[in-house]
């Protein structure tokens, strides 16, 4: 299998707030955060020569169009990318490859999603089939935290702390959904979603776009950014069992998917030891629980011991691994098909050291990571500085 | 001539005390309690269920036919008998049978089960009954009716003979429900025990005791249905007897439950019946049938099965009525209208219905849904359909407060199984409390009505606590 480590470069980010965005619409979404990454770059709509966009929901939109009719992008080529929560970070990856290919010189990969438009409580979720269904996205997560619980002796309160922590990074960043700092109690005493994840061990409902300009490195190096582009080191996706509810042989205490993607972008980007070598990490966090399994299934810490990891500050933002230095999900909010591009707008922010929230001290190399599913598909991109 | 080859019986977990019903309205309370469904039952789950309880430790692909008798079918148009055959996993090579309309309409299927297998055009049918009826809200029958399912199995061969079959037909007075009317209507009581209950009951009764020369003394028991005691009362003097020998109308614990209700009774007696014990049954309603049951010599009551009894020592007490109202959909409220695919559940009926997985041949592991290409081996077509267990044990479980993209107060159990032999299945929970889930804890499967997308009934499965042995 090849490698596509330093074959491909972003050199642009934008991303709106994320939140509950009433008066905009999904146009208003795409439009502000292509331009912004555009104006980041230093590029135009006429030099954008491909364009793919992530969104999972069709009441967002449907086709190449969701980004080409706002953006005007007529007369060239806009892929819609649809994988669950890892569709914005999938948008990136097919991008990469089209820039990498040779086939184009300078792309934009974006993502949306306008979840406040649909109403309702939580996600919509439909499997397709009239009865084999049957459960809520936190009542599917909900089953991880409560076989994690019974195996590893976590508590709700281990959940509470990454709640706590996540809320408070987030509080720091003018973007995200939420911008409140919690504690453990106000955590703990909220309402039940899906037993055992109450209120706020769920990530926002969120409405948000976020948009990244790529191009070839030795482009790159005549751009606005040629100091401080960031390189992409590995863009690895997987898929893994659709209903894992039916699958006597999964353990409930990680996700495959994540697995097996953290190996293939660690051996891509030649990482041996990543809790060692990455600086720091924005981890799909849609529930708490989600967190925890996750830094796991990283390698970024044992397993069984992500909730002491967290509980001892090893994941705070001058923690030995950063986790969620934005407030990820939790705090940040999760407009669907937007999140993966906001993860890596977030990464390339950072190690540029230029974050608008909490900036990680000497942060060079980041992960991002996104699972949806729960845990049918995973996927990591890892960015770096150039040497 | 045709035997009992087997009963069963079902009354739903919940019950609901009559004052509690009076409370809400205001108005005189009938002594005792009644059986209430589930929210999720109807005259085809229940059915179901007595079915199953019937066919404890029988070979389901032994059965001939299945007959079903309701006044309350989900379906006006659309065979019912078919979803329940296929639930019970019997084969499809089988005669299958609404019977409705009619109050008798369970001694009617029995009968016409009788006469199928004395004429050879079946070796054992099986006979299944249900209701789930409304009384007008503050009406007195929203009192007395109940909600239950009976079964009984005819064959060739059986430890019970059923001979003497009478009926009388013609235009009685009784209950009745125009196709508009959702609650059961009825003209002056009095008028009617006397000359729609009573006066057809004994008729037969007396027929069949006369022909077969059978006097009242002989009778272990009556098993005579009556909407109440002192109407059951009438007939018992004319037939000439006893209140000891009569059996247990159900009037207190369970209610009127309509057509299931002779079959229920006929579990009750046989339940107690000890070998060559003879039982008159006498059903009525637009006219009656009566029939004897004569148990042999070495009769004895099949193991394995819960019954009358047994379902009737299981309950849990409605708080209060506003929980039944909330069952019934007494109170208008906004539904949630899911997606649905009259397609998909036909083609899937192999999985949905009769509950089966797959066991790939190749690594013998079991599957659930039965995919083409095995989720661990990932062999091509290699997996051969099997039947799944009805019991397992709880692997992983959330507690929803969300169903169906509404917030729940009381929230949904949805656990995650491990079967006795094999297969995970993702399944909600009914009639326990969410609060006593736990890792490890035993269930058993239940067919219920899970939703009503594409307005048609999506009928699947769920699970409930196995009661602690």
């Amino acid at each position: 299998m090849g490698s596509m480590k330093d074959k491909t470069a972003i050199i642009g980010v934008g991303c709106t707030k994320f939140g509950e965005l009433w008066e905009k619409d999904a146009e208003d979404l795409v439009v502000d955060a292509a331009f912004e990454a555009m104006e980041d770059a230093g590029v135009t709509p006429d030099d954008i020569e491909a364009t793919w966009v992530g969104n999972l929901y069709d009441f967002t939109g449907l086709s190449g169009s969701v980004a080409a009719e706002p953006l005007k992008l007529f007369g060239k080529p806009t892929t819609r990318v649809e994988n669950f929560c890892a569709s914005g970070m999938d948008a990136f990856r097919n991008a990469c490859f089209a820039v990498a290919s040779g086939a184009y010189d300078v792309v934009l990969a974006c993502g949306v999603e306008k979840l406040m438009d649909v109403g309702g409580s939580g996600l919509p979720v439909d499997m397709g089939h009239p009865v084999l269904r049957g459960s809520s996205a936190p009542g599917l997560f909900a089953l991880a935290a409560t076989r994690s619980f019974h195996e590893h002796g976590w508590t709700r309160e281990d959940l509470a702390h990454v709640a706590v922590k996540n809320h408070k990074n987030g509080a720091l960043h003018p973007k995200a959904h939420f911008r409140q700092p919690i504690t453990l109690e106000t955590a703990l005493g909220a309402p039940m979603i899906a037993w055992p994840l109450g209120r706020f061990d769920a990530c926002g409902m969120s409405d948000g776009a976020a948009a990244l300009v790529i191009t070839r490195p030795e482009i790159a190096k005549k751009s606005k950014h040629k100091h401080d582009y960031a390189l992409t080191k590995a863009n690895a996706l997987t898929m893994h069992a659709f209903l894992p509810m039916y699958r006597a042989a999964y353990d409930w205490l990680g996700f495959p998917a994540t697995v097996a993607t953290a190996k293939l972008a660690y051996e891509e980007a030649g990482i041996k030891n990543p809790a060692a070598e990455l600086d720091f990490a924005e981890v799909h966090d849609c529930f708490t629980i989600t967190e925890l399994l996750n830094i796991q299934d990283l390698q970024l810490c044992e397993r069984g011991d992500a909730a002491k990891f967290v509980r001892d500050g090893h994941a705070d933002v001058d923690g030995k691994m950063p986790v969620n230095p934005s407030g990820g999900l939790k705090c940040f909010g999760h407009p669907v098909g937007a999140t993966g591009c906001r993860m890596l707008c977030e990464v390339t922010k950072q190690i540029q050291g230029r974050a608008e929230g909490a900036q990680v001290k000497n942060a060079r190399l980041g992960l991002a990571h996104n699972l949806g599913g729960p845990g049918s598909v995973s996927a990591v991109t890892i960015l770096g500085l150039p040497e | 001539m045709a035997k009992i080859a087997s009963f069963g019986a079902y009354v739903p977990l919940f019950r609901l005390s009559r004052q509690e019903m009076a409370n809400a309205w205001g108005v005189p309370a009938v002594p005792g309690e009644r059986a209430v469904a589930n929210a999720d039952e109807d005259s085809v789950t229940m059915a179901v269920a007595a079915g199953s309880d019937c066919l404890a430790g029988i070979d389901p692909s032994s059965i001939d036919g299945l007959y079903f008798a309701t006044t309350t079918a989900p379906y006006d148009e659309k065979q019912c008998a078919g979803v329940i055959a296929a639930a019970l996993d019997l084969r499809t090579d089988i005669n299958t049978a609404d019977f409705t309309g009619s109050l008798r309409a369970a001694t009617t299927a029995l009968r016409a089960a009788a006469d199928a297998v004395d004429s050879g055009s079946a070796g054992s049918i099986l006979v299944v009954a249900a209701d789930c009826r409304l009384g007008e809200p503050e009406s007195m029958s929203e009192q007395l009716l109940g909600d239950g399912a009976g079964a009984v199995l005819i064959s060739k061969e059986g430890p019970a003979t059923l001979r003497g079959f009478a009926s009388t037909a013609g235009e009685q007075l009784g209950a009745w429900r125009r196709s508009e009317d959702r609650y059961v209507r009825s003209f002056e009581a009095k008028a009617e025990t006397r000359y729609g209950y009573i006066q057809s009951a004994v008729q037969v009764g007396k027929t069949v005791l006369e022909k077969e020369s059978v006097a009242p003394s002989d009778l272990a028991k009556g098993v005579i249905t009556a909407g109440d005691p002192r109407s059951l009362g009438g007939v018992a003097r004319s037939l000439g007897l006893d209140r000891g020998q009569l059996q247990d109308i159900l009037f207190m614990s369970v209610g009127n439950p309509g057509v299931p209700l002779v079959l229920m009774m006929l579990a009750g007696a046989l339940e107690q019946a000890k070998a060559g014990d003879t039982l008159l049954v006498v059903n009525n309603g637009d006219g009656a049938d009566a029939f004897l049951v004569e148990l042999a010599e070495d009769f004895a009551p099949a193991a394995g099965r819960k019954g009358l009894a047994g379902h009737l020592s299981e309950k849990r007490n409605l708080p209060n009525y506003t929980a039944y109202a909330g069952f019934r959909k007494l109170m208008k409220r906004d539904e949630v209208d899911p997606r649905g695919s009259a397609l998909t559940y036909w083609r899937d009926s192999n999985i949905v219905l009769n509950f089966h997985g797959g066991r790939c041949i190749k690594c013998g592991t079991v599957m659930y849904p039965i995919p083409r290409v095995c989720g661990e081996c990932a062999t091509k077509d290699q997996i051969e359909e099997i039947k799944l267990a009805h019991t397992g044990s709880v692997y992983t479980f959330t507690l929803d407060h969300l169903d169906d993209g509404k917030y729940v107060n009381v929230p949904v159990p949805r656990l995650v199984l491990d079967l006795e032999g094999g297969g995970r299945v993702f399944l909600s929970m009914t009639d326990g409390d969410p609060q006593e889930v736990e890792i490890g804890m035993s269930v058993e499967l239940t067919f219920r009505r899970l939703h009503e997308a594409s307005s048609f009934h999506n009928y699947y499965w769920k699970c409930r606590p196995l009661p602690a042995c």
